[in-house]
């Protein structure tokens, strides 16, 4: 099961990878930027898996005694949920950056803009 | 691991390769921006599956939901470039 | 064309390297070394039942102090790259349709509601599922849904930076008691561990965590209510 989890996040880094430098509109490169992003996600959550074990919060069914033996790797879902709010901010400013594009030029399309073409 | 939580691994990730696929390549913007938004909300039942419900509720409030709503919002600003 | 060539000569050599990571893949049978450390630690010294708050808030606070900074900052870039609001300016409100009996009083009813489950989360942080960082998404979710109603809604910036300034410096203050009187900063032995589960326990670990809470919807809050009010035109 962890192999799908991983396979398909490594397929959504690759398809994100490939929407964000093939596409000529400059959303549709922010759009697979968010496609990638969780893809990795997906890839970092399902390393820190172990089958046949639960979540690292202790309550009734996990006693403080045999939580070592109970409990999945809890350092990468801290990075993850440390990753996924990062993400937002990131793809904010470069939804801000974009609409600012669009002011000076009217359009969207990455090939108008040759100002830093050489 | 149960066969079943097999099966339903196996459906999401198809649907989820689905969804990235109509995100990069389809005609439409917002329908790209949908479709981005439901590749993040399977990947959120995919972390529950994965034992990480922290990392699921984050996901399903902030990458699903909020990252749509700013897509938008642009979008609703950027008249007529969105077909270039 | 050329160009289509090295985009898909670079994926697939990726793919390859993709591959090779997975077929090598093998699943760890116990806990690495921080790992164990942390599962053996976490409800002896800190009294949290939810290791991965305590990662966050504790044991690796002096990154989510870093985190919460980073979302700052981008917070602060959208206001000063997105142009002008029309409520700066001198333009009239306009007349807008209206959205409808049903969103109106649906909001009415769930604004509360909403506001009380991203409270719930984020003082529960340290027992339960969930956090700052989703209460406060919650948070901003309602600050979306006002938008939704009335596009036009009055929504006080101050109110918003005294919030999220205030809180900042409450997370900051208790870290550096934390040097003072107990282990280090943002050590949560500030006050009294308590019983494990209780609402009172694990130190200053959910006040923390409230303010990062609060911290974070504030910003998200403002985001959105910048980016859907630059109205040109």
């Amino acid at each position: 099961m962890v192999l799908i989890v991983m396979s398909t996040g490594f397929l959504l880094i690759l398809m994100g990878l490939y929407g964000s430098l093939t596409n000529r509109n400059i959303l549709r490169m922010i759009v697979s930027f968010t496609v990638t992003n969780t893809g990795v996600n997906l890839v970092l959550i399902s390393v820190g898996y172990m089958p046949g074990r639960t979540a690292p919060i202790l309550d009734e069914t996990v006693a403080v005694s045999e939580v070592a033996q109970r409990i999945i790797d809890p350092v990468p879902q801290a990075l993850v949920l440390t990753a996924i709010v990062i993400g937002v901010g990131v793809t904010a400013l470069m939804l801000a950056y974009a609409y600012r594009l669009y002011e000076t030029k009217g359009t969207l399309d990455i090939s108008q803009f040759t100002e830093l073409k050489w | 691991m149960s066969p079943l939580l097999t099966i339903m691994t196996l459906l999401l990730s198809i649907a989820m390769i689905g969804g990235a696929w109509v995100a990069i390549r389809s005609f439409s913007l917002p329908m790209a921006i949908l479709a981005a938004g439901l590749v993040s909300l399977l990947a959120s039942v995919m972390f529950l599956i994965l034992a990480a419900p922290d990392v699921a509720m984050t996901e399903a409030a902030i990458g699903s939901g909020l990252t749509t709503f700013l897509f938008f919002f642009v979008l609703g600003r950027v008249k007529g470039g969105e077909d270039d | 064309m050329i160009k289509r060539f090295f985009v898909l000569a670079l994926l697939f050599a990726m793919g390859l390297l993709f591959t090779d990571l997975l077929l090598s893949y093998t699943p760890d049978t116990e806990l690495n070394s921080t790992a164990l450390y942390y599962a053996n630690h976490t409800a002896k010294d800190l009294g949290a039942a939810n290791i991965v708050t305590a990662i966050i808030v504790s044991y690796r606070g002096l990154d989510t102090l870093g985190e919460v900074t980073v979302l700052f900052l981008s917070a602060a870039i959208l206001v000063l790259v997105l142009p002008k609001g029309w409520r700066r300016g001198k333009r009239k409100p306009r007349i807008l349709p209206s959205t409808g009996e049903l969103l109106g009083t649906g909001s009415h009813l769930l604004v509360p509601l909403i506001l009380l489950l991203g409270v719930y989360l984020f003082v529960n942080g340290h027992l339960t599922p969930g956090g700052g960082f989703q209460g406060g998404a919650i948070i901003a979710s309602a600050a979306l849904l006002l938008l939704l109603t009335n596009p036009l809604q009055p929504f006080s910036r101050h109110l918003f930076s005294v919030v999220e300034s205030i809180a900042g410096l409450c997370f900051v203050v208790i870290g550096l008691l934390g040097i003072v009187y107990a282990g280090g900063f943002l050590d949560n032995r500030l006050l009294p561990i308590g019983q494990l589960g209780e609402l009172f326990s694990a130190g200053t670990m959910p006040i923390l965590y409230s303010l990062i809470g609060l911290k974070v919807g504030a910003e998200f809050s403002s985001m959105l209510i910048n980016l859907s009010e630059t109205k040109d035109s």
